[in-house]
């Protein structure tokens, strides 16, 4: 290989570098799946057990009341709501992690998508059947969210500038250009609340009948379904593994890498818009100025720990969902914030980070790195 | 960081004390070392000296164990057995540091200097007392030491933007500043042009005469006899022979030569008699061969803009006739990789045109060269050519995403994959479980192959190799080459860019020299080739 | 006119500037040690958290302390805290520093309101102003000088922010004057070389990382304790990851990370200085304008950042 100066550099780490594939041979699957998946989950819950102690609450008494306020007693229900759309976004964000690409501005993506749904919604609610709005409204925030991937997507295939700069930027862009519409033209005017107005009850997504659950928990699930087979069965799911592994390879391969870094951007962002249009057209029916869930890098342990599956996926974000909503009962139970969740999912991508290290470490698995594994053997036969 | 006292006072003291190399004690003695990595011996029980005012040649090819000997000195891998003495006191090598501060500095192929630093920052890494920079000391410390080889240098030059052996320059007159008193330089002259080759021989002659003890990598025979004052040759991790320095002036180079290769080839039969074999083959071929007039391959005044820390192409004018081999010969580094990527439509043209069967292609995708027939098997195949993550089958058809019988309206369809896999695996002798197999397991040698068979399957026409036997042991050497022979007869056309003359003169029918990113010249092979090529290497290049 | 004249009156505008500073100087120290440690070849994403965890330790510091230079230091020190996760699984261990700045990012934000909320909860303790330096003779100049203003103006603010600015200068000097400053800068563009010199990458980059911290730590202390006065969870409210693009967007030049930092400071204080104006444009407008600027100078130029060749790559050796 060549030295290069260092003048353009980019930097070269990738989601998809964050990540080897699981190597099951050595280790047999189950195993993997413990190592790997499992016990930071497990690790996590433990620590913050501790933590909780260490405040001096009954960390028994905690995560029962997160069972209960998040599986019992119907409240499953509302864990599933929730997950339709952490799971689009998940599955959003696996398609720009498999083309190596770290698209950290799904915050922005979501919350400007959302004020445009909740702001035009209203206004052809009375102008078009229930059904053909609710239709347009998820276009409309597919379209919405895909565009505000735009200008990162160009500067990255046609400048290779870093797209952690730039998708951090669109994101606070995004944040304010949301709060902007919402307490301008999108203003409810009947309260001086900032913000827009709200749907009419009987306009939102319709529930599966005997349950509260909306039909968005559909539209999440048929999503992971596409994804999964873009990604297995198609030619575009190989091209993008093959840019996520290598941008250099991608070229030798004659890929149209351009395409391909503005194609999966693209598709990230429409998952992240229909995401948000899940959420406002499913629970909330207007959406306030301060509203910002920061689902985005929820999402990211979520993803890793699935090793960038969509199916896989799914139990992860099951889990988060009830932990999150049960996560607010036990909190108020406790008398605590319940930003306590937060918690928990740092502590599982450390405890994941961690994992793969000792995996590494034994040889038992393969590396988290595959880079480094890569240039270990190659050190090794140069000697 | 800079609490250690400047050990630059050395240099003069081991200066005086060498009026008899040869009546001291060893600068260096290995004794027994030996290192294994998983699955490979890379040391097996080797004990050398090395003396001050010498320069002592370790010989051995790829994988003989020579880089991991000399990791093992310089304090970059630890030894699983045996002993290192220095000036008689046994020692331990724990870090790269503790080399440094033992006096050991090895000057890489390829180089540790940061390209964005100046040559004087360079310097100063790692060195010097204090917590401020010192410019001015340093640069009159440059001078002085740059005097002392014979070597003019800019200190205040961004050494990314230097020439390799200014660069090799800068990393020796680095190794005095440290005060260094055996320095390994590991494949010194790979990277460095016929002139360079000679001030570096220069500058050894200077090295020794300060008493300093050399120890010079290389596989190269002819570099060895002209510059070494003892040799080691190393073997499948084993010491197999020395040359004692007084039978190194005894004898002359015919012999010397021949009792090298000797060492290095003995006790290995078939090997020998590939060689020769090979031998007779080209000489037959040579005369054999005629082709047709028409050129398969044209580049009309080609120019590529340099990416940073490249050369570019500037005005390359060739042509190639179909079912020619047609050689590029120059040092590493000046315009080859340019070269292969622009007629691959991997990057592009700033000026010119490339036809390719009288039709014009230079503003073509790499896709769409690849379908009219065109290939390149690029010399990084584990970055470039390859995605380790996959199976051997699907880096087999990786250039045919989507397209029959592979793809189906955009499906995959494993079972064509799978099948093409058996078959060309089989048909490369490739050492894997199947074509299920994740590449990134198989050795050099065997990636190298599916890098080969998945070029070479899809009905090429032209083909371009760079440096297509790099980091290859001897048989897979051989194989590579019969298959660019056999492609070649059954009509591609191929470019083969490399840096080693002797393949080049093995291979190719007509042999060009790139320099600084020009053509200088083309050779017919020939008898006389090597001798035209070399001069063509040293006409125009500055330094 | 009479409109224009109370806004341009020197009251006015020494509150702009009074603002531009509070707001600017946490993100100057944030960025100024995301740079270092960028330099050195660790792209901290974890700043945000480390920023929060300084913010809370600090304000607990000066509030039991009873003195603002107690928060400032214990600021700091949870801030270098934090950062030593990070060198351990990302510096020593080598583990993808993406995946374990968000992790610290996301762990900070939980444990701060957890444990603020655990002590604080019913209390919600605020802290007096903090001290000005005004400096004799420039704080008297209109505008600029700010010694009579609320929010002080160039001339008259907190000593720590004046340390600060003193430090920027440190920092640049050692970056290109002395020995660390060098071998941080190796660390990041080729730390093989740095390690053939026979200086630890481990302990270099360990360095610059830890300096992060410290310096997040600081600026979310000077959030907590001169900006808001108080800790709330949202106090530090993405100010890290703007500290982050301000960094890269320096290129490892220190004075770069002070202009992109007043700049956001300016625009930041001219959402309330147009609002306390009666001038009806929307806040949330004027804080996307920095933002807007930078994206749109990248569009139209189409310019590389710079970054070290060796950024966000862990270093094992003998590899290459």
């Amino acid at each position: 290989m060549t030295e290069t100066t260092t003048a353009a550099a980019e930097i070269q780490s990738s989601p998809t570098a964050a990540l080897a594939e699981p190597r099951a041979r050595q280790l047999g699957v189950g195993a993997d799946f413990l190592l790997r998946s499992v016990l930071p989950l497990v690790l996590a819950v433990g620590t913050g057990a501790i933590v909780l102690v260490a405040i001096g609450v009954d960390p028994i008494q905690y995560y029962k009341d997160i069972y209960s306020g998040g599986i019992q007693f119907g409240a499953w229900q509302d864990s599933v709501m929730r997950m339709a759309p952490l799971l689009l976004m998940a599955v959003g964000l696996i398609v720009v992690f498999r083309a190596g690409i770290w698209n950290l501005g799904m915050d922005g993506q979501f919350l400007f998508a959302g004020a445009i749904v909740s702001g035009t919604a209203p206004l052809l609610e009375h102008h078009l059947p229930n059904t053909l709005n609710l239709i347009v409204m998820f276009l409309l925030a597919g379209a919405v969210g895909a565009a505000w991937t735009i200008v990162p997507a160009v500067l990255k295939a046609r400048y290779e500038l870093n797209e952690i700069i730039t998708t951090l930027m669109m994101t606070f862009i995004g944040i304010n250009l949301a709060q902007v519409l919402v307490k301008g033209p999108f203003q409810d005017p009947t309260t001086t609340t900032p913000q827009t107005r709200t749907l009419d009850f009987r306009a939102l997504l319709p529930s599966i009948p005997g349950t509260r659950i909306h039909v968005g928990i559909f539209v999440a699930a048929f999503a992971a379904l596409l994804v999964w087979f873009l990604m297995s069965r198609t030619s575009f799911g190989l091209r993008l593994q093959v840019l996520g592994a290598s941008v250099r390879a991608a070229r030798h391969m004659g890929l149209d890498v351009p395409r391909l870094i503005i194609g999966s951007f693209l598709i990230s962002g429409l998952f992240v818009g229909l995401a948000a249009a899940a959420e406002i057209l499913g629970i909330w029916g207007y959406q306030r100025a301060d509203y910002n869930p920061a689902f985005g890098l929820w999402v990211v342990p979520l993803v890793f720990l699935a090793r960038l599956h969509p199916i896989g996926v799914v139990p992860y974000v099951f889990l988060l969902a009830a932990v999150s909503i049960g996560g607010d009962y036990a909190a108020q139970n406790a008398n605590l914030t319940p930003r306590f969740t937060l918690l928990l999912v740092g502590l599982t991508l450390l405890y994941m980070a961690l994992s793969e290290w000792l995996a590494r470490r034994r040889e038992l698995g393969g590396s988290y790195l595959p880079g480094v594994a890569a240039r270990r053997r190659r050190a090794v036969a140069r000697a | 960081m800079g609490r250690r006292k400047p050990p630059h006072q050395a240099t003069r003291s081991t200066m005086a004390t060498t009026l008899e190399p040869q009546q001291q004690t060893a600068a260096v003695e290995l004794i027994g070392i030996t290192k294994s990595f998983p699955g490979v011996l890379a040391n097996d029980r080797i004990s050398l000296a090395v003396r001050r005012g010498e320069v002592h040649c370790l010989l051995g090819e790829n994988g003989a164990g020579k880089s991991t000997l000399m990791s093992i000195l310089s304090g970059m891998v630890r030894p699983d057995e045996g002993a290192i003495r220095i000036d008689g006191r046994e020692v331990e090598i724990s870090s790269p540091r503790r080399a440094l501060e033992l006096g050991i500095a090895m000057v890489y192929q390829h180089t540790t200097l940061v390209p964005t630093l100046t040559v004087l920052e360079n310097l100063m890494l790692g060195t010097g007392d204090g917590v401020r920079l010192n410019a001015r000391r340093s640069r009159e410390r440059l001078a002085e030491l740059a005097g002392a080889l014979g070597v003019d240098i800019d200190p205040g030059a961004t050494t990314g933007a230097l020439s390799l052996g200014q660069q090799q320059q800068i990393e020796i007159i680095k190794a005095l500043w440290r005060g260094s008193r055996v320095l390994i330089l590991d494949e010194p002259t790979s990277m460095l042009t016929p002139q360079g080759v000679e001030e570096l021989a220069k500058v050894l002659v200077r090295l020794k005469a300060q008493g300093l003890a050399v120890v010079f990598i290389t596989h190269k025979l002819h570099e060895t006899i002209a510059m070494g004052d003892r040799v080691s040759v190393l073997r499948g991790g084993r010491l197999v022979g020395a040359i004692e320095p007084e039978e190194l002036r005894a004898a002359g180079s015919e012999e010397l030569h021949e009792r090298i290769v000797n060492l290095m080839f003995r006790g290995d039969a078939d090997e020998a008699e590939e060689v020769a074999e090979l031998q007779e083959q080209v000489e037959g071929r040579r005369t054999r061969r005629s082709l047709p007039a028409d050129p398969q391959l044209e580049l009309d005044r080609v120019s590529v803009a340099p990416q940073p820390g490249e050369i570019g192409l500037h005005d390359v004018s060739l042509e190639i006739r179909p079912g020619e081999i047609f050689g590029i010969a120059g040092v590493d580094g000046n315009g080859q990789r340019e070269l292969a990527e622009v007629i691959a439509g991997q990057r592009p043209l700033a000026a010119g045109e490339i036809l390719f069967g009288g039709l014009s292609i230079g503003r073509l995708k790499v896709a769409q060269r690849e379908k009219l027939g065109l290939r390149y098997v690029t010399d990084d195949r584990l970055g470039e050519g390859t995605v380790s993550a996959l199976s051997v089958g699907l880096n087999l058809v990786l250039k045919q995403i989507g397209h029959p019988p592979f793809w189906q309206r955009g499906r995959i369809r494993h079972g064509e994959i799978e099948a093409t896999g058996r078959r060309l695996i089989d048909e490369y002798e490739i050492k894997a479980g199947g074509p299920g197999t994740r590449i990134g397991t198989l050795s050099g040698g065997n990636t190298q192959k599916v890098v080969l068979a998945r070029e070479l399957s899809f009905d090429p026409k032209l083909a371009v190799y760079n440096k297509p036997t790099y980091g290859l042991d001897i048989k897979t050497t051989q194989a590579v080459r019969e298959r660019i022979r056999l492609q070649a007869e059954e009509g591609v056309t191929s470019v083969v860019i490399s840096t080693d003359l002797e393949e080049l003169l093995d291979l190719c029918d007509r042999i060009a020299v790139l320099s600084r990113g020009r053509l200088t010249g083309v050779v017919e092979n020939g008898p006389a080739a090597a001798g035209q090529v070399a001069e063509l290497m040293v006409g125009r290049i500055a330094a | 006119m009479i409109v224009l004249a109370s806004v341009f009156s020197e009251g006015s505008l020494a509150a702009l500037l009074g603002g531009a500073l509070i707001a600017g100087v946490p993100l100057l120290f944030a960025s100024l040690g995301e740079l270092v440690s960028q330099r050195s070849g660790v792209l901290n994403i974890g700043l945000e958290g480390m920023m929060l965890m300084g913010a809370y330790a600090g304000f607990v510091a000066a509030y039991y302390g009873g003195n603002e230079w107690y928060g400032f230091g214990g600021g700091m020190a949870a801030g270098a805290a934090v950062a030593l996760i990070m060198v351990l699984f990302c510096v020593t261990w080598g583990l993808d520093q993406i995946v374990v700045g968000i992790a610290i990012t996301l762990a900070c934000e939980g444990a701060t309101a957890l444990i603020f909320d655990a002590e604080f909860a019913e209390s919600r303790p605020t802290l007096g102003s903090a001290d000005r330096l005004s400096i004799p003779g420039l704080s008297d100049i209109p505008v600029v000088g700010g010694r009579d203003t609320s929010d002080g103006s160039l001339f008259s603010q907190p000593l720590v922010v004046y340390l600060g600015l003193v430090l920027v200068a440190v920092v640049a000097w050692i970056l290109h004057r002395t020995h660390l400053g060098l071998n941080i800068r190796a660390a990041g563009d080729k730390p093989a070389a740095l390690d053939a010199a026979g200086v630890s990458v481990t302990a270099t980059r360990a360095a610059g990382t830890l300096f992060a911290g410290a310096m997040a730590g600081l600026g979310g202390a000077y959030l907590s304790i001169v900006s808001a006065g108080l800790f709330q969870d949202t106090v530090v409210g993405g100010r890290g990851f703007i500290a982050i693009v301000l960094a890269m967007l320096a290129r490892g030049r220190p004075m770069w990370a002070v202009t992109g930092s007043v700049l956001f400071g300016v625009s930041l204080s001219l959402a309330d200085w147009l609002q306390i104006n009666n001038i009806n444009i929307s806040t949330d407008f004027v804080f996307m304008l920095p933002f807007l600027l930078v994206l749109l100078v990248l569009v139209v130029f189409g310019r590389r950042a710079y970054l070290p060749a060796a950024l966000a790559l862990p270093y094992v050796r003998g590899a290459r």
